[in-house]
């Protein structure tokens, strides 16, 4: 199969796991491609399966330990908004060769972050991104109607903080730092990153308050 | 909306256009797709050097208008991979095209 | 690497409509906005996404935008804006 001639077939999506279906035609594609490339010792069936335990081991829990640190430590607050992988590096966490700008929530500032020419996301440090940010109606109207797609996530912000939205469009990787929800005051580290969402850290809702 | 280009933008340069509601649905990434993924990453690190980020975005650019409206993100991704792959003469189509063929005719992929 | 802009210089984005790879979204171009940092010197994507090297390393630019300036209709505060990393090539000085 060529790509070019799949064009005019019917369309099949790949079957979820839970699915007894037949493959896709990109499945076979990719079999096919993986196959050969290994045949040809560009890389190992190994390599596959560790650069796959190496995407599972990343989250949205390695951000939350870093926003947890920086609402803890102003020190290396400080750090991180100026030295994004310095600082995450600090905690033991290797998000190499991402270039990572922290960009902080304040009372008169909220972030978002969008890709609109692809999907750029900062997989090393939070893990794969969510669909919808891969897809059409986030990339499309995050900068030009941010509020709208902010309310449709639940968030309400008032006309007195400005909405600055990063559309990251090169060599550039964007975290938001979600501002230390009020209540918080007594938590420790662990405490303080149950309270970070992925989507907060993506700068489309705010992180959960304390219980 | 003028935005100094005449109107004309690529498919995939989406910013400002109109659109419906963000779809919070998600799935979890199937073992082929973190497979497409792994090969991405493998193809692309230092010591091989056979694929840049760069080129699997312009390959995912020239599927044109079709790719985002039939294609999936990986199935996008592997159809880049696999053409740039042809195109600088690591793998060629014919042996692409057999592998699938023999992929068939063994019943790989079917319940 | 010499950059030719500050951060807090003006800015405009050339006005040009490439046929190929680019990673300068249309809706900034031929736009205004002020430069907020400078994000270091990299290859040039246009020439990478077709094999070239993409030399010599030239500025990246985070450029603020005022939403105002790219959607003449934005009804939100105008204080919101968008800020989007453009290669040195692909700015020149606003008045």
């Amino acid at each position: 199969m060529s790509v070019e001639h799949s064009h005019g077939h019917d369309h099949d999506h790949a079957p979820p796991p839970d699915q007894d279906g037949p493959w896709s035609d990109y499945q076979y594609l990719e079999t096919a491609v993986r196959e050969l490339l290994i045949e040809k010792g560009i890389f190992s069936n190994d390599d596959v399966r560790r650069m796959i335990e190496r995407m599972d081991s990343r989250s949205p829990a390695r951000g939350a330990q870093v926003v947890a640190k920086a609402w803890s430590d102003p020190a290396f607050k400080d750090r991180l908004l100026a030295d994004g992988r310095g600082a995450v590096e600090e905690l033991g966490i290797d998000i190499e060769p991402v270039r990572l700008i922290v960009v902080e929530n304040t009372a008169a500032e909220h972030n978002m972050v969008v890709c609109t020419l692809c999907s750029c996301y900062p997989r090393n440090l939070l893990g794969l991104p969510p669909d919808w940010y891969k897809a059409r109606a986030y990339r499309s109207r995050a900068v030009r109607e941010p509020r709208a797609v902010l309310a449709e996530f639940g968030t309400e912000l008032p006309d007195g903080v400005a909405v600055r939205v990063h559309d990251s469009t090169a060599d550039m990787r964007y975290m938001v730092l979600p501002r230390r929800p009020d209540g918080s005051e007594g938590l420790g580290e662990a405490e303080l990153a149950d309270l970070v969402t992925r989507d907060s850290m993506i700068g489309v809702s705010l992180p959960k308050t304390p219980a | 909306m003028s935005d100094g280009t005449g109107g004309y933008h690529a498919h995939h340069d989406m910013g400002g256009e109109p659109a419906g509601p963000v779809d919070r649905s998600t799935h979890d990434y199937a073992f082929w797709e973190k497979r497409v993924d792994a090969l991405m990453v493998l193809l692309s690190a230092p010591e091989r050097g056979l694929l840049r980020v760069d080129e699997l975005r312009r390959g995912i650019e020239s599927l044109g208008a079709y790719a985002y409206d039939r294609m999936s993100y990986y199935e996008r991704w592997i159809a880049s991979i696999t053409n740039i792959m042809v195109e600088k003469g690591v793998l060629s189509q014919a042996e692409i095209d057999a592998r699938i063929a023999d992929l068939k005719a063994r019943g790989v992929g079917r319940p | 690497m010499t950059a030719r802009f500050e951060p807090g210089a003006a800015v405009r984005v050339r006005l040009d409509d490439p046929k190929g790879h680019c990673r300068t979204p249309h809706y900034c171009r031929g736009r205004s906005g002020v430069v907020e940092r400078i994000c270091g010197a990299f290859r040039d994507p246009e020439e990478l996404a077709y094999g070239g090297e993409g030399l010599p390393k030239q500025p990246l630019y985070r450029v603020r935008f005022a939403q105002a300036e790219l959607w003449p209709d934005y009804a939100g505060p105008a204080g919101d804006c968008v800020e989007i990393e453009i290669y040195e090539h692909w700015l020149e000085a606003a008045g």
